[in-house]
């Protein structure tokens, strides 16, 4: 049986959370189809049709397909998912937003968040924070899987000069959802790359005091090319915003270098970041847990530490 | 309006789960147990739309064995009228526990559903997401604001790039995020309120459930534990590692 992997995308291109989910898809082994749903997307469906490995894309374009709405996108895969012996997508906002109501739909459990491939059926998935690798059998006939992004790295495009890219087929929109509207969005502009997608990310906790401290992480941040994040406490507190949150309900990201700056090192904050090549920590307290997880770990006043990095980069 | 929360008993947030030497799951001999805390924002939610006059009834629904009664007696110290358990001592996935909602959803007729967005035990974050497809209502996740207008409700969702915000017709499911409202504190005359409130208990085998396993767990282990590092005098000597030992930068 074929897999179908649900792309997520901004109409031009696509995510790198459904480039590891692809990965995923070809390790479980057999055909694989992407479908693309989604308003004048075009790009995003060439550039699937790019991605070595994939057979087939499918794309749907209609306007009730522009903001991923869970109610209508589920309906849209569970009318293709038949067809399929798996269904998989990245686990992120969007993909555990409706991938659970396709699950449901289809009467078969989800798997989510998987971090590795056993079998076509058996999957590792983290549990409890990341305290516990549960592996877990999936018994329906269609798995339902959402993926971990930090946890496989992302199918590449074709050789240039490779074979010739997927066929692309176009399937007719589904039924709409009038019952969600999207409203409006409030997104973090940056100009620095993407939490999940950073070779180098710096992140900061409570220890930074302030939001307008987290300037010290910017500059740092800008020196080395890497995102910035934060510890839910930070957040909590108002020093940066959510979609920076990283950990066990925040985004799980496993850079090359990771430097946690002013962060205790709880085991929710842990769970999101442990993975990571290599980490750096710096805090005051030497007592950190934090510093348990660190390859390199500076006890330090992070406020003459991080300018006095910056300053020497 | 009437609105329905759910809550799950869960390893307290605070507690470090260990496993099973024989690889079969988490052990949970004599730890410390509380409700989900994502549970708490949505009892929280529900009871302050409750203070605010737009619910007339919050009604907490727990699922599982007889101890759960005290995470249902904590949601009603909370502000919860009452208390509904749902008793079965079989292992529940995300689906059973859905669809055990959704018979219930049929018996209380409730326009809002409050969920936590995902259980910090088994990090599956499905059940709100299934409960509104099996419903077919619309849903709205991770939420950090939730506004009731008319009939409808407008929330906004934390998502991957900052947030964004849906408007749902009533009924609906909405699974909340740490962001909506910090939980107030059960008061010692609250926790004896609620030990007076109702409870109901419903034998699971009763709503006519299909709870045969959809999965099946072959085996729990820990993760490989990182190699502990070292600690660094300055930043000069970290500068210097970064560069001539990581080769990071």
């Amino acid at each position: 049986m074929a897999i179908l992997v649900v792309a997520e995308h901004d109409q031009a291109s696509i995510k790198g959370a459904t480039r590891a989910a692809l990965t995923a898809a070809m390790q479980i082994g057999g055909e694989v189809h992407v479908l693309v749903a989604g308003h004048d997307c075009a790009g995003a469906a060439t550039e699937a049709a790019g991605i070595a490995g994939v057979a087939k894309v499918l794309v749907t374009d209609a306007p009730i397909y522009a903001r991923a709405l869970a109610e209508s996108l589920a309906d849209l895969v569970v009318g293709l998912a038949r067809d399929y012996g798996h269904v998989l997508a990245g686990a992120t906002a969007v993909g555990k937003n409706f991938m659970p109501r396709v699950a449901a739909l289809l009467d078969v459990a989800q798997i989510s968040d998987v971090t590795a491939v056993v079998a076509p059926d058996t999957f590792v998935r983290p549990v409890y924070a990341g305290s516990a690798l549960a592996t877990v059998k999936a018994l329906d006939a269609i798995k339902v899987v959402t993926v971990r992004g930090a946890a496989f790295d992302g199918a590449v495009d074709l050789a240039k000069n490779g074979p010739g890219a997927a066929a692309i087929e176009s399937v007719p929109p589904g039924p709409a959802s009038a019952a969600s509207r999207f409203v409006s969005q409030a997104l973090t502009t940056s100009a620095r790359p993407e939490l999940t997608a950073s070779r180098v990310i710096v992140s900061g906790g409570r220890g930074m005091g302030s939001g307008e401290n987290f300037q010290l992480l910017d500059q740092l941040a800008d020196k080395l090319g890497a995102a910035v994040g934060a510890s839910r406490a930070a957040v909590d507190a108002g020093f940066a915003p959510n979609d920076y949150q990283v950990g066990q309900t925040g985004k799980i990201v496993a850079p090359e270098l990771y430097i946690a700056v002013g962060i205790s090192g709880a085991i929710q904050h842990l769970a999101g970041m442990k993975d990571s090549k290599l980490i750096v920590a710096i805090n005051k307290d030497p007592e950190a847990p934090i510093f348990g997880v660190a390859d390199y770990g500076l006890v330090a006043d992070l406020f003459q530490a991080v300018p006095e990095l910056t300053a020497a980069l | 309006m009437k609105a329905l929360v759910a809550v799950k008993r869960v390893i307290d947030y605070n507690v470090k789960a260990r496993v099973k030497s024989d690889g079969s799951g988490i052990d949970l001999a004599g730890v410390k147990m509380s409700m989900n805390p994502f549970d708490e924002i949505a009892v929280e939610e529900a009871v302050r739309l409750k203070e605010a006059g737009v619910v007339t009834e919050v009604v907490a629904v727990s699922i599982g064995v007889a101890a759960c009664q005290e995470t249902l007696r904590t949601a009603m110290a909370l502000g919860a009228d009452r208390g509904v358990l749902i008793d079965t001592a079989a292992e529940l996935e995300s689906l059973h526990v859905a669809k055990l909602l959704h018979a219930l959803v049929g018996r209380e007729q409730p326009q809002l559903v409050f969920l936590g967005k995902q259980a910090i035990d088994d990090d599956a974050g499905q059940t709100g997401q299934m409960l509104a497809a099996l419903l077919r209502w619309p849903q709205a996740t991770f939420a950090s604001a939730v506004s009731v207008a008319g009939s409808g409700v407008e929330v906004t969702r934390e998502v991957d790039g900052g947030l964004e915000t849906l408007a749902l017709d009533l009924p609906a499911v909405v699974t909340v995020d740490l962001r909506l409202n910090a939980p107030r504190y059960a008061t010692l005359p609250n926790i004896m309120k609620a030990k007076k409130k109702p409870l109901e208990t419903l034998a699971a085998a009763s709503l006519g459930v299909d709870l045969a396993p959809r999965t099946q767990q072959l085996n729990v282990s820990e993760p490989s534990a990182r190699a502990g590092g070292i600690k660094v005098p300055d930043v000069a000597t970290l500068l210097h590692k970064l560069k001539t030992e990581a080769k990071v930068i």
